[in-house]
């Protein structure tokens, strides 16, 4: 089993903005429950400013921090700014992730990001 | 807020991966740590040690009812054991046939030797077993031939706790095949074996599983069974497991032994009515499932699988309650796939990541029940309440 972070730890015990938003501006979902992860985002903006995050994720202990971590780390910027949060942003706010999990379970900017493409393909 | 409980006091349920050491072993065998004597040495404290180790092989050949004391060889692991078992009986056999079977739920300490000898001529089959995890008679004898060297099968496995008919398979393994092959680890100690009566040809033990010190495993060999060596050096162990012994791993098996042979009836009775008041009290939460056979079980073992939520996450949120148990979870394994006995009893991926193992030892009491419980419960409703499946 790997070794997880204290701040890994506390993301996976009280994670934040969990839930899901009922008529989102933007809808993303990432992963697979067959591969053990699955991730659901959705984001209100208001004039591209992230007003409100949520999500609901299935997975491991790294999949549940780095979900809550993103929506920490995405609310209140512009759309744009939250482009821009990486994998490796999520992973270096938590204190970094256990080798394996780099790639299977840090899904969660992915989530983000689609999240946002969906607002912008709506808002065209 | 979920608070962290990390005061509360541990209570210890993956007896499967580590045991602690008895203390009465400890202290039997604490004073053969310090044995400076090398059991291959002619002078006294040399044959001194050598005693110690005789004097083990002989508590682990009463323990199993071998015919002698010689068919025991002392390795380091199970693991080795089981490496010896299978690569020394087909290498040392392959002019009268190489093919090799294993039941689909064998260790992988078992299966990669089997795949390692695939990859060099041999024929390796895995037996299939039903959604119990019971191997498939049927398919076990259309899948022998006399060309069968060994066939491998668990007495009782680790992950689900189901008990293999092991006196029926050796019947049929031996009307066609060769030798059989049981891994005994998770089994010894908790149920009796005997391997006159139930016509076993190599038996693996380990001795961390009995309460004993790690760094020791045995393997029976019984009388006429030919392998050969598979790691050369000194000649110790009959030749066929060379290197110095580590007699405080050793002597403290065989102590183990003695003590697991007069308390295991009592304990096993003691342990299976917790494991059946876990059982009842998990398995009503809802979509919570017991996995393995419900009767043919070994009585420390309670395994589910728990709809929706992920099994490491399921572990990790226990630790918080400083409860320990185990999963078959893709996510707490190294190669990032779902555990290989959870698929063989037909269970889908997304099923298998949500497993839950829990194996009891001599710490556990009934009265930890509605504690271990609530834990389940909590755990459940928070990683439910977080995931997108429904």
């Amino acid at each position: 089993m790997p070794v997880y972070s204290k701040k890994v730890m506390d993301h996976f015990m009280n994670p934040r903005n969990v839930g899901v938003i009922e008529n989102p501006d933007g809808y993303g979902k990432v992963g697979n429950p067959v591969c053990g992860d699955l991730m659901e985002m959705y984001i209100r903006v208001e004039k591209d400013i992230i007003k409100d995050i949520k999500f609901k994720t299935f997975g491991c202990g790294s999949a549940i921090a780095t979900s809550s971590m993103v929506t920490e780390l995405a609310l209140g910027k512009t759309v744009d700014e939250a482009l821009e949060i990486t994998r490796k942003d999520v992973a270096e706010e938590l204190d970094g992730l256990p080798p394996q999990k780099m790639h299977c379970s840090n899904l969660a900017a992915d989530a983000l990001h689609a999240a946002i493409n969906d607002y912008k393909k709506k808002k065209k | 807020m979920v608070l962290i409980m990390r005061d509360m006091k541990r209570i210890y349920l993956d007896h499967a991966a580590s045991m602690p050491v008895d203390p009465r072993v400890l202290q039997f065998a604490q004073p053969y740590l310090s044995e400076v004597g090398n059991p291959s040495s002619l002078y006294e404290f040399g044959q001194h040690a050598k005693q110690i180790i005789e004097d083990s092989r002989r508590k682990i050949a009463e323990f199993i009812n071998a015919e002698s004391e010689k068919t025991i060889i002392f390795t380091g692991s199970a693991t080795e054991s089981n490496n010896i078992a299978i690569r020394g009986t087909a290498l040392r056999n392959k002019n009268d046939g190489t093919e090799i079977l294993a039941s689909a739920i064998e260790h992988i300490s078992v299966l990669n030797p089997m795949k390692d000898l695939q990859k060099n001529g041999w024929v390796f089959r895995t037996i299939p077993v039903d959604s119990y995890g019971i191997v498939d008679l049927h398919q076990l004898s259309a899948l022998l031939s006399k060309n069968t060297i060994v066939t491998s099968i668990n007495y009782g496995n680790n992950e689900i706790g189901t008990i293999e008919p092991i006196k029926k398979i050796s019947e049929i393994v031996h009307d066609k095949g060769k030798y059989l092959h049981v891994d005994g680890k998770a089994a010894a100690g908790r149920i009796p074996i005997d391997v006159q009566a139930e016509g076993i040809d190599l038996l693996t033990l380990s001795s961390n599983d009995l309460y004993g010190p790690k760094g020791a495993g045995v393997l029976y060999i019984k009388p006429g069974v030919k392998v050969q060596s598979i790691m050369p050096g000194g000649g110790q162990e009959r030749g066929l497991r060379s290197g110095t012994e580590n007699i405080f791993a050793i002597a403290g098996m065989g102590e183990a032994c003695v003590i697991a042979k007069k308390e295991m009836k009592s304990e096993s009775n003691r342990l299976q009515n917790i494991r059946d008041k876990l059982i009842s009290e998990i398995k009503v939460i809802e979509e919570t499932y017991l996995t393995g056979h419900p009767v043919n079980r070994l009585p420390h073992h309670a395994s589910f699988r728990i709809s929706h939520i992920e099994g490491e996450s399921i572990l990790l949120s226990m630790d918080m309650y400083n409860i320990q148990v185990a999963t078959g979870s893709a996510c707490s394994s190294k190669t990032l796939e779902p555990s290989h006995v959870l698929l063989a009893i037909g269970l889908k991926h997304e099923e298998a990541h949500g497993s839950m193992v829990m194996t009891l030892g001599r710490s556990n009491t009934i009265s930890q029940v509605p504690e271990i419980v609530k834990a389940v419960k909590e755990t459940v409703v928070r990683l439910r309440n977080l995931s997108p499946l429904k």
